[in-house]
């Protein structure tokens, strides 16, 4: 089990010095994946006041490490392709402050990639696996039938209407945040609660609007020491805590389909920030799906079991509500390339830092980011502070 | 047109043959702990109850095909081509009576919500493929 002691000791001994996104999101056919990866890199290199030749380590996943530095020309003394999912990102956070800590490196860059939408050579999945063998023959492929799935049986425990009524404030909430956001895909076109009950049947219990986009786009964030944060162009973001883990692959060996890894997670992450769930003041959660965030916000503890529906209602979670939630519009309505976790990252790093624009919260001085991967399967949870 | 897509075939490992073998013969059988006496899905090289023995803690054990709904989708949007043709289509995890949750579809009832209940009673459908594995279904009981 995790040493919490020691991980107290950790915290706020690394810092995210750097964040940014390919130049383009959405759809991007003129631009592979690994030049999405470059694209980022050289952003939040730049954002950092960095040099690529200043990483010394190399953090990735749904690519190898050895394809991303042989892309960017470099040569990493430290390299990690944990791939677990879109939460993989947020998982890395923590392997980069361990690595710091420990002595591997100095300057850790985490990139990601995926053109989702336009891809000329998606990557095949393993064909031996037990889910191509068990679940992929009855058409259980793709996230949104498992999440579907998953969804539905928190409908029976918990009541159908009124996690239908939930799932409309947070596909509705999200929209206006990114109606914020000049780089959300869907900044130009509001959504109204008619349009969410009216968009077309995907996977039942699923609407099309309970779907997260499928979009290209490349991000990246940059991690050094506390020390060597100090050399940074712009203000640095303390990691406060983090944790991650897993508890199945495919979704029919999930314990139970109403509680995901986050429900140690998010404690773990907390405890080691010190925090409290009034501490924050940004959640960003990855919004694969309406449900991921309903089971998440009651997994990492902000309310209970079943009780999500009513902690988002009435557009709690939008623009002037008071739980801000997924400010930058989210997988549902910014952008999802396919694992979307370091985008909750990107936007806690600028909502700390003061730099998200119409969007900004006021006094943003605590974030909790959290990843989510696979099907519900691996979750990764940062807290991060105004350093 | 020429024949439809392919639907995604099982490839089977070394520890699931007798799994899918029995399949064929519209049987199911399922591994169990001799130890703790608890099943497992899906077959595996340990049992995940008592993984110190290894392979011989594991046995092979019929099941009954009693089964209820432990949850289902309804899909509208084909995840692969090989399954256009089947939309809407449902697909669930069902309970065994041996305590085991196996992905499957449900055949045999129109896809509409309303006519499903959670913990609705079920029997396998064993669907047989020419030269390919048979597949197992359930319907309502």
């Amino acid at each position: 089990m995790p040493n919490i002691n020691k991980l107290k000791n950790l915290s706020g001994q690394a810092h995210i010095v750097g964040v940014g996104e390919s130049n383009k999101l959405g759809k991007v056919p003129e631009k592979s994946p690994l030049a999405h990866h470059a694209e980022a890199a050289v952003n939040a290199l730049n954002d950092a006041g960095f040099e690529l030749s200043d990483v010394d380590a190399l953090f990735t996943a749904g690519w190898s490490t050895l394809d991303v530095a042989e892309y960017l020309g470099i040569q990493p003394r430290y390299t990690d392709s944990t791939s677990v999912g879109g939460s993989s990102f947020v998982i890395h956070v923590a392997h980069a402050l361990a690595a710091i800590e420990a002595g591997y490196c100095e300057v850790a860059l985490i990139t990601h990639g995926q053109s989702g939408r336009s891809d000329r050579a998606p990557i095949p999945r393993n064909p031996g696996a037990p889910m191509a063998q068990y679940e992929s023959p009855y058409g259980i492929m793709g996230p949104p039938i498992s999440y579907a799935m998953a969804a539905r049986r928190y409908m029976h425990e918990y009541g159908e209407d009124r996690t239908r009524q939930a799932m409309a404030e947070v596909a509705v909430s999200t929209r206006k945040w990114a109606n914020l956001n000049p780089m959300a895909y869907f900044y130009d076109v509001p959504a109204t609660f008619d349009d969410y009950h009216n968009s077309r049947w995907v996977a039942w219990p699923f609407h099309l609007l309970d779907c997260c986009l499928v979009t290209d786009a490349g991000a990246a964030v940059v991690v050094t020491s506390k020390e060597r944060a100090k050399d940074a162009k712009n203000d640095s973001v303390a990691v406060l805590g983090a944790g991650e883990g897993h508890d199945h692959s495919m979704i029919s060996q999930m314990p139970d389909l109403t509680s995901a890894f986050g429900r140690n997670t998010g404690p773990q992450a907390m405890e080691m920030a010190g925090v409290t769930h009034a501490d924050l003041d940004l959640a960003m959660i990855y919004d694969s799906f309406t449900y991921t965030v309903l089971v998440t916000l009651e997994n990492l503890g902000f309310c209970g079991a079943g009780e999500a529906p009513d902690f988002v209602a009435d557009q709690r979670t939008a623009p002037g509500g008071d739980f801000p939630l997924n400010t930058n519009g989210g997988g549902l309505s910014y952008t999802h390339p396919g694992m979307y976790g370091i985008f909750t990252l990107v936007e806690a790093a600028r909502q700390l830092r003061g730099q998200a624009g119409d969007r900004q919260l006021d006094n943003c001085e605590l974030a909790l980011a959290h990843g989510t991967g696979g099907l519900l399967s691996s979750t990764g949870t940062v807290v991060l502070g105004r350093a | 047109m020429s024949s439809s897509p392919q639907k995604p075939q099982p490839i089977v490992q070394p520890e699931s043959e007798k799994y899918w073998d029995g399949l064929k013969n519209e049987e199911i059988w399922l591994q169990r702990s001799k130890k703790t006496g608890k099943f497992q899905f899906f077959p595996r090289g340990i049992s995940i109850y008592d993984p110190s023995t290894g392979e011989a803690g594991v046995e092979w054990v019929k099941a009954s095909g009693q089964a209820t709904l432990f949850t289902f989708a309804i899909v509208h949007a084909a995840p692969h081509p090989g399954f256009v043709g089947d939309l809407p289509y449902i697909t669930a995890l069902v309970e065994l009576e041996e305590g085991v949750k196996i992905p499957t579809n449900i055949v045999g009832i129109e896809p509409e919500p309303e006519n499903f209940q959670i913990g609705m009673e079920l029997v396998p459908v064993f669907e047989h493929h020419d030269g390919q594995a048979t597949l197992l279904k359930f319907r309502p009981a």
